[in-house]
């Protein structure tokens, strides 16, 4: 870690090797701690638990609104299905669209950072003065419109176009990594090697940088679930099963917010995506804990 | 002999013209500005394209709506949306963005399609103020309070107030604006019954008669503390964090050593040399955040039923009322635009470093 903080040269170790590594180091701090176990448990939940527990999703007049018992662990709706069960099964789309929106985000980031930074001049101009003109658009009040006018329907279009609005805050810090890395001998060198602008990108530069991708990719699901849960609140995804943010919608539209009952059943799905914001945030924060030691408290 | 000097100096002077016209791109200034027009630019083809030119836009449903029972014909119906949107439908697309173009930069945002006496800019103009002012308060509440906490956590670097003010600033940061709101309604609100939640909504009560009077303000803030407070709170420890971050940055910096060594008074020192170099990255983040709340108010204004845009876009959404959608969606981003030009302004009056064209 301490040479990785020198600015050390990196030989690229096996993939696996690398990712279990860096676990471990990232493992050493409590943020970087909590941060695994939040984001591991939270995939194991969405993704794992539905294995495990089968679903509950009839509907129960004569239990509505309970509160948590043995039953039911955090109440019921106001259907009277389990709060729990939409809990285990209500993630798994906001995972998953959430990733997918960050993945797309941080391709195009990457792609066009990283090409306008190394070729400079117009092809430099244009893609910043577009990245600075989606930087200015207010996100979320487009995406309302743009949700209300096409409906978009699927998890892959909802993530695409929750990245189309994500990638320029990423691009410019991207470019602007590129084009100090740019100064370093080893690059030079590798230019006068004539090594071509693909090798020099994605040999040279991007493995220097993996760290500082892997923490803004983090940012960018923490973004995609802000923004896709507050579509979602709204009503202006057409969603259908378990999700935590139609519960919240649901709560919404149905007047349970007003309802003193519906207290564990609004607040479970807010404490699971807060809990979930709060675990990526920890996460990201260990990787720079790791990689930026400067900004680590007391040492 | 007599022939080229004129030449050269016909040479000289295009030279310089280039040289010129060059620094007055370079000129931080007046970059902003041509930045700000570009972005307005963009933002008004996008709607363009967005209501025009994609398939299933909202022009030809209306229009295709129109036409279905067979009462009136296909003519007539896009006379009668012609009347609504500020755009020519007679003439060849590129024309029709130039009219709307034209339109737009002229305040022509077109009708409301539930009434097609109602102006869109009128229907905006009624409810931005509201918005800006709880967006605006909150967020230069959060920012000053934030500088402040920053600076502080991380000249005590590693006490208890830094770790305490660090960690509470990044957990809070983290949950988005609207569930703070649903939180607030639901525990102070629903369950402990404090904050009279529904004689707060709206901005400001039924009774009262607007003026320039206490009894009007109090009653204005009075429905804007909650938005206010949501603001506030999700933002605050953005503040603190990067503040902290910054001053620590700027505490290594030799001019503070210098200043050090110098015999300054630490009082000085804090606030001329670190505060201020350490705070001034900020304001540029300031305004970048002002475009993310003014999105992120729609569903704070939608949980406290607050009147400000964010509500009224639900209810054009709602509505179907494009025309109103399209209108909300410019008037923010061109809000928001000169809300960035201020604090590019702002920054190179801050920084005398910048404004200077060299």
């Amino acid at each position: 870690m301490s040479a990785l903080a020198r600015g050390r040269r990196w030989v690229i170790p096996a993939p696996l090797a690398s990712v279990a590594g860096l676990i471990g180091v990232i493992a050493r701090r409590p943020v970087g701690l909590l941060g695994l176990i939040g984001v591991g448990s939270f995939v194991g939940l969405a993704f794992i638990g539905p294995l495990f527990v089968p679903l509950h999703n009839t509907v129960d007049i004569a239990n509505v609104y309970r509160t948590p018992s043995f039953a039911n662990p955090l109440g019921t709706d106001f259907q009277g299905r389990d709060v729990l069960n939409q809990i285990v099964y209500g993630g798994r789309d906001i995972l998953s669209v959430a990733f997918l929106a960050a993945f797309f985000s941080t391709a195009v980031a990457v792609t066009f950072g990283s090409l306008a930074a190394t070729v400079g001049g117009k092809v430099d101009t244009i893609v910043l003065a577009v990245a600075d003109i989606v930087l200015t658009v207010p996100q979320l009040v487009v995406l309302i419109v743009v949700a209300a006018i096409f409906r978009p329907e699927g998890f892959f279009i909802l993530a695409l176009l929750l990245a189309s609005l994500q990638w320029a805050g990423l691009l410019r810090q991207i470019r602007a990594q590129i084009l100090s890395l740019k100064e370093r001998e080893y690059i030079e060198a590798a230019r006068s090697l004539d090594l071509g602008l693909f090798h020099i990108i994605f040999r040279e530069m991007l493995p220097n940088m993996a760290s500082y991708v892997a923490i803004h990719f983090i940012f960018a699901m923490t973004g995609a679930v802000y923004a896709q849960v507050g579509l979602i609140v709204l009503g202006l995804v057409p969603l259908s099963g378990a999700n935590w943010g139609v519960m919240l919608y649901l709560a919404q539209s149905q007047g349970a917010l007003y309802f003193s009952d519906s207290f564990w059943y609004i607040l479970s799905p807010i404490l699971a995506i807060s809990l979930f914001q709060l675990s990526l945030v920890a996460l990201a924060t260990g990787l720079e804990d790791v990689f930026n030691p400067r900004l680590r408290a007391g040492s | 002999m007599a022939t080229v000097i004129p030449a050269e100096e016909a040479l000289t002077t295009r030279i310089m013209a280039r040289e010129r016209l060059g620094s007055l791109w370079r000129h931080p200034i007046l970059r902003a500005v041509l930045k700000a027009a570009l972005t307005i630019l963009a933002a008004t083809t996008i709607t363009f394209v967005l209501i025009r030119l994609l398939p299933g836009n909202p022009i030809d449903l209306r229009i295709e709506e129109l036409t279905r029972n067979g009462s009136i014909t296909y003519e007539e119906a896009r006379e009668q949306v012609a009347t609504i949107y500020p755009i020519d439908l007679d003439k060849p697309i590129p024309e029709q963005y130039l009219t709307y173009l034209a339109n737009v930069m002229r305040g022509d945002l077109g009708k409301s399609f539930l009434s097609s006496s109602v102006s869109v800019t009128s229907i905006i103009l009624a409810v931005l103020p509201w918005t800006l002012f709880a967006v605006g308060t909150g967020l230069l509440l959060s920012f000053a309070v934030g500088i402040g906490l920053g600076l502080l956590a991380a000249y005590w670097r590693g006490s208890f107030f830094d770790q305490a003010v660090s960690t509470l600033g990044s957990i809070i940061s983290s949950v988005p604006n609207y569930l703070v709101a649903i939180l607030i309604v639901l525990i102070f609100g629903v369950q402990l019954q404090i904050i009279p939640i529904t004689e707060m909504r709206g901005a400001y009560s039924a009774g009262i008669q607007p003026g320039f009077n206490l009894d009007f303000i109090g009653d204005v803030l009075f429905h804007a503390s909650l938005p206010i407070t949501v603001f506030f709170l999700t933002h605050i420890g953005h503040w603190i964090l990067s503040m902290r971050n910054a001053t620590l940055a700027t505490l290594e910096e030799d001019y503070v050593v210098a200043a050090r060594a110098r015999g300054l008074r630490d009082s000085r020192i804090t606030t001329a040399y670190v505060g201020r170099n350490a705070a001034l990255p900020l304001v540029t983040q300031l305004a970048i955040s002002i475009g993310f709340v003014v999105g992120g108010a729609v569903l704070v204004e939608q949980i406290f039923l607050y009147q400000g845009v964010g509500l009224r876009l639900l209810r054009a959404v709602a509505q179907r009322d494009y025309p109103v959608m399209q209108g909300i969606l410019l008037l923010v981003t061109v809000s928001v635009v000169v809300a960035n030009l201020a604090a590019d302004l702002i920054y190179s009056k801050l920084d005398p470093r910048i404004g200077h064209a060299s």
